[in-house]
Formats: structure tokens, sequence, C-alpha cells
């Protein structure tokens, strides 16, 4: 690909929450470019609007004004049906809470967005068991979320993430649920990925994990602010 | 991939799918049941009434068919003027009333039909020798056992017994000649049958000529209900039923049993549905955080109502498939307590299995799992995605 562009672009956006009578303003004029390779973290104290502007990111929820565009797509303004498609081929979502299917097994579980992106069953098992051994699970394959450790089930979700080759990951405090120690394998798993040309963008309040990050953005009230 | 995902998700919560499954069953058997219950007595009835090929009944008048104590006088004088019609092709006169048959010290009495065995269609004959000479009886498998008496017995019959002085009236040796099932008789009755002009003399003369009902055959092509509007304007004494309205009678008669049977099938159905709304609704609202995972990473509304409509059907189909079962054995259970009732002819059953509505229950079931499971799939997938995750990380 020869794309020169911003991968992220986010122009003015606003997001409004209606609370009952009450107007809250999530994010009040937020423009924001991430470049393809890059890996940002969104750092900021807790209420300022970091979930609200991942999720916009992600397509999982839409701007009440301003543009998003995510990989020379407007997403903003999109309907349910475009974006979920746009989601499952471009965005990969990591979440503070692991969420995998607690009935599946691992490999299942990875293999899950390719059955969706419809690729042959071998496929789909062959490159599953390839990105678990990418994060270091190949012993776990057939394990239940249940029968795995918080890591190694956030692992598992990293490597969900990964499966339909997304052009962006994203993470909202993906270190939130983790000890000290597995907190640090996610780290520099994630480097590891960026490294191999991963374009990662994470909300968090570890500062181990945002120091690792090419790029940080502060946040405050809503908006970008100077670090 | 969905419908393994269904099927985790009901055996992650085994406990509550058993529940439900079971619960579905219950209301299943009920509905199947109270189907089989609204068709079966018309269905038998109408199997028993055609089942001889008679087509025209003639009851004394201002009587029921079956009353045998009310008679018709004038046998022969009737049977000239039916064998004027030419569409009537068969007559069969048949005088019923109790015997007595004095067996060592015992009495034992049994009703009794007189008829004439060439063209008769109230039993069928099993083994021996039919009613062929005059002073021959046939008796069913009841009365058999309570004579304990063997084909060629010379019996003592009378018409009347008084138990005060013990004494006998009208009495006559008959010999026992054969067995027979009686089609119109309750299976712990005595039922036998002799020549009509035997138990006519067997009465002394008072039922000279008479006899309770008569059973008239058309010629094939003929209507039915055109002989028996003839009959009716030729013979004053009797009341011609054609079975085409006895059926139709017996049918108005059974429609207000059919419509409260089919009412509580619908209640049984809806509580069906109930539960199988409820238990995904419930099992929904659990899994809203995976549900909006899922809708992030990419699996589309219809996977998702999919999967949840998937448990709904499957519910009911286990469900459907054990209440089928249990409807088929309660409803046998049911049958043979309302059969034993005394005095009903043995053909008749309450309950009647018909594979179609089987089946209609089946698809009623099954068509209800689906809709019981779309509402609630379709509102767990249209929730704002963002706004479900944040709610289940707060929580
Ligand atoms: N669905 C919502 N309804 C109402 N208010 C919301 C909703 N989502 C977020 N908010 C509010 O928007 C602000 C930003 O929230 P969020 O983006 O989750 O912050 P952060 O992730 O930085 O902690 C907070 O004040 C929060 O209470
Ligand atoms: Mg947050």
């Amino acid at each position: 690909m020869v794309d020169s562009g911003p991968i992220v672009s986010l122009l003015d956006v606003r997001r409004d929450y209606s609370l009952g009578a009450e107007r809250v303003h999530a994010l009040q004029g937020v423009s924001l470019d991430v470049e393809r390779g890059d890996y940002v973290a969104i750092v900021g104290p807790s209420g300022c609007g970091k979930s609200t502007l991942l999720n916009l990111i992600g397509v999982i929820d839409q701007p009440s004004s301003g543009t998003v565009t995510i990989a020379e797509k407007r997403v903003d303004g999109m309907s349910d049906r475009e974006a979920t498609s746009f989601r499952l081929h471009n965005i990969g979502f990591v979440f503070q809470r692991f969420y995998l299917m607690p009935i599946l097994s691992a490999l299942e579980n990875v293999a899950l967005p390719m059955a969706e992106a419809k690729l042959r069953r071998e496929e789909r098992d062959a490159r599953a068991a390839e990105l678990l051994a990418y994060v270091g699970l190949s012993s776990r394959e057939r394990h239940r979320p249940s029968e795995l450790s918080g890591g190694e089930q956030q692992r598992v979700a990293i490597a969900r993430a990964l499966a339909n080759h997304p052009a962006l990951l994203l993470a909202d405090e993906p270190t939130g649920e983790l000890d000290a120690r597995t907190g640090t394998e996610i780290i520099s798993l994630f480097q590891r990925l960026n490294s191999d040309g991963t374009t990662i963008v994470v909300v968090t309040h570890d500062e181990d994990l945002a120091k690792a990050a090419r790029h940080n953005v502060h946040m405050r009230d809503g908006r970008i602010v100077a670090a | 991939m969905r419908a393994a995902l269904a099927q985790a998700s009901l055996i992650r919560h085994r406990a509550r799918t058993m529940l439900a499954v079971l619960g579905v069953a219950v209301a299943t058997a009920m509905l199947l049941d109270m189907v089989m219950l609204a068709t079966g007595m018309r269905e038998s009835f109408r199997e028993l009434l055609l089942s001889q090929g008679y087509d025209v009944r003639l009851a004394p008048k201002g009587t029921l068919p079956f009353d045998t104590d009310a008679t018709i006088p004038g046998v022969s004088g009737i049977t000239k003027v039916l064998r004027t019609n030419p569409d009537i092709r068969e007559i069969s006169p048949v005088l019923g009333g109790s015997i007595h048959i004095a067996v060592w010290a015992r009495d034992v009495s049994s009703a009794v039909l007189g008829v004439d065995p060439i063209v008769q269609g109230d039993y069928e004959f099993l083994s021996g020798r039919d009613i062929t000479t005059p002073d021959a009886i046939v008796a069913n498998d009841y009365l058999l056992k309570k004579l304990g008496a063997r084909f060629g017995d010379t019996l003592n019959v009378a018409a009347g017994y008084d138990p005060q002085t013990r004494t006998y009236s009208g009495q006559r040796k008959l010999v026992l000649t054969g067995e027979a099932r009686f089609i119109y008789g309750a299976t712990e009755q005595s039922a036998a049958a002799v020549r009509r002009e035997t138990l006519e003399a067997l009465g002394g003369g008072a039922r000279r000529d008479r006899a309770s009902l008569f059973m008239v055959r058309v010629r094939k092509g003929a209507n039915p209900d055109r002989v028996r509007d003839w009959i009716a304007t030729q013979i004053s004494t009797v009341t011609a039923i054609s079975v085409a309205t006895a059926i139709a009678e017996v049918d108005q008669r059974l429609s207000y049993f059919r419509q409260l049977a089919f009412i509580l099938g619908a209640v049984s159905l809806f509580v069906g549905f109930l539960l199988v709304t409820t238990l995904v609704t419930v099992s929904v609202n659990e899994r809203a955080g995976e549900i909006a995972v899922m809708r992030a990473i990419g699996l589309s509304r219809a996977h998702v109502v999919q999967q949840i409509v998937i448990e709904g059907v499957a519910i009911s189909l286990v469900g459907a498939i054990i209440g089928l079962a249990l409807g088929l054995i309660t409803a046998r259970y049911l049958n043979s307590i309302l059969s034993a009732f005394p005095g009903l002819p043995m053909a008749i059953d309450f309950f009647l299995f018909q594979p179609r509505a089987a089946w209609s229950a089946l698809g009623l079931l099954v068509g209800s799992g689906i809709v019981a499971g779309i509402y609630p799939a379709w509102r767990a997938a249209s929730l704002p995605i963002a706004e479900s995750l944040r709610r289940e990380a707060i929580a």
C-alpha cells in the first residue's frame, strides 16, 4: 500500500450524552491524526473522555458533530450494517475485561471473527493457531477461558483482535485488570506487534504502558491538551 | 459456529435449560392431549357409526337410538314398506333386551340382541357356530367367562327373574354355539345374541313383531338422506336418522367440548411461549457484555439474533419432542380410565392420535420458539455497543 495520509483523522469531534435533562459534553472539539505504524497512548484523568474517543475511532459509537476518517473512509454517519462490516475488516478491539466467549476454546475464540468474515474452516484454524503461537499460547489452543490466567486470556483477546489483519489495533485499559508482572508481558507484546507493523492506539492509566508507546496524547475535560 | 455458540450457552446453564425444556414439554403434552381430545371423540364416533356400512337407523319415535326399553311395533309391516323402496338394499331389525341364565344356584344376567345373523351389523362373529338355528345363542368373552360354559353346552335362559322368590319366567333351553364381539358393547359387560324370533318368543308374546331399532343399508350411489326423508313420510312410528346426520349431531354436541379443548391448548402454547421468552430474555441480559463485544469485533446483528433464536428453537424443539412422548403416554393413560366408564361402547376413544395433530403441535411450538427468541434477540442486538460495554465495565 502507498497510502500516505494518516490512518486515523478526527476533525473537531464532539460527543454529547444526555443524562436525564442534563447534557454531558464528553468530547468538546477533538482533532487528532494518527499515522500508519504509530503507537499512541491516550492518557488523562478518569472521566476526561478517553474511552469515548476510542469508541469513536473504533466505530462502535458516533460523534454528535465533527468528522472521523479511518483508513481513508468517513465512518461518522455510517449505518449499523456498514459500521459492523468496517469493524470486522479494519479494526481490532481489546478491552479491559477480556470478554472472550466463555464457551469457546481459545482457538475458537480467535477464529470467531474469521468465521464471520467467511474464511474457510481450515484457513481460519491455521491462522488462529498461528496467532496463538505469536502471543505465546500454542499449548493453550483447546483451553476454555475459565482455564486460563488473566494474562493468558488477554493475550487470546489480542490474538482475536488481530484475526482479520486489522489496519488498526485499539485497546481500552488492556492492563487494567492485570497484576504488574502480567501487565509487563502485555506491554512487550504490544511493542512487538508495533515493531512488526501494527498501528496501535491504547487508552491507559498505566504509566509503564504509556511510556512504551511512541507518542502520548494527553486529555483533560474532553479536550486534548499539551503535555 | 452460530449453532455451536447457542448450544454452548444452553449447556453452560444446564439446570436452567433443563427446567425450561421440561416446562415446554409439559405445555406440549397438554397441547397435544387437548388436540387429541378435541378430535378423538368425533373421529371414533364416526368410525364406530360407519364401520358396519349401515346408512340409516330407525328408532322408536321420541327415543334415542341405543335405548332398548322402547320398541317399534309392526316389524313385518315396516319391513314390507321398506322393501318397496328400490334404494334400500338391506334391512336389519334388531330387538334388544336382557336375559337371565341359571347356572347351578347362580343367576347370570346379560344384555341380549335378537337379530338376523345374515344382515346384522351389531357384532363380529369370532368362533364356533353363528346363530343359524332358533335354539342357538352366541356370547361375548365376558359372558362366557362368567358362565364358565363351553360351546355345545345347553343353557337355561329366561326373560325374567324374581330374586325374591328365585323364580324364572319364560325359561327356555338354548345351546351355546359361538363367541362374538359386540361392536357397541363395553368391555366389562355381558352380551349375547340370539335370532330375533327366539328373543320375541322368550318375551312370551309381549314383544311379538317388535324391534328396538332397524338398521338400513342403501344401494350404492343412493342418497341416504333422501331415503331417510322417504321413510319419515311412509312410517309414522319411527324416527329415521342417517348416520351422516348422526355424526353431524354428535359433532355439534361435541363442539363446546372441542372449543374448550382448543382454548386450553392455546393457553398451554402461550405458557410455553412465555417460558421460552423469559428464559431467553434472562440469558440475553446476563450476556449483555458478551453480546456487545461480539458486535464490537464485527459480528453482525443478524448473527447475534440467529444465535439467540437458535437457543429458543432448541429449547422448544427438545421440549416439544419430549412433550409429544409425554402427551402420548398421558393420553393413553387417561383414555384407559375414561374408556372404562361403565356403559360406553369399547370402540369409543377419547384421545385419538393423529400424526397431523402431532406435527402441527410440533410446528406450533417450534414456531413459537422462533417468535419467543426474536424479541429478546432483536433487543440485545440493537443495544448501543459503546454504552453496553461501559455499563458492563461499571457493573
Ligand atoms: N453513555 C453515557 N451516558 C452519559 N454519560 C456518559 C456516557 N458515557 C460516558 N459518559 C460521560 O462522559 C465522560 C467521559 O467518559 P469516558 O470517555 O468513559 O471517560 P474515561 O474513559 O476517560 O474515563 C464522563 O463524564 C462520563 O460520565
Ligand atoms: Mg474509560
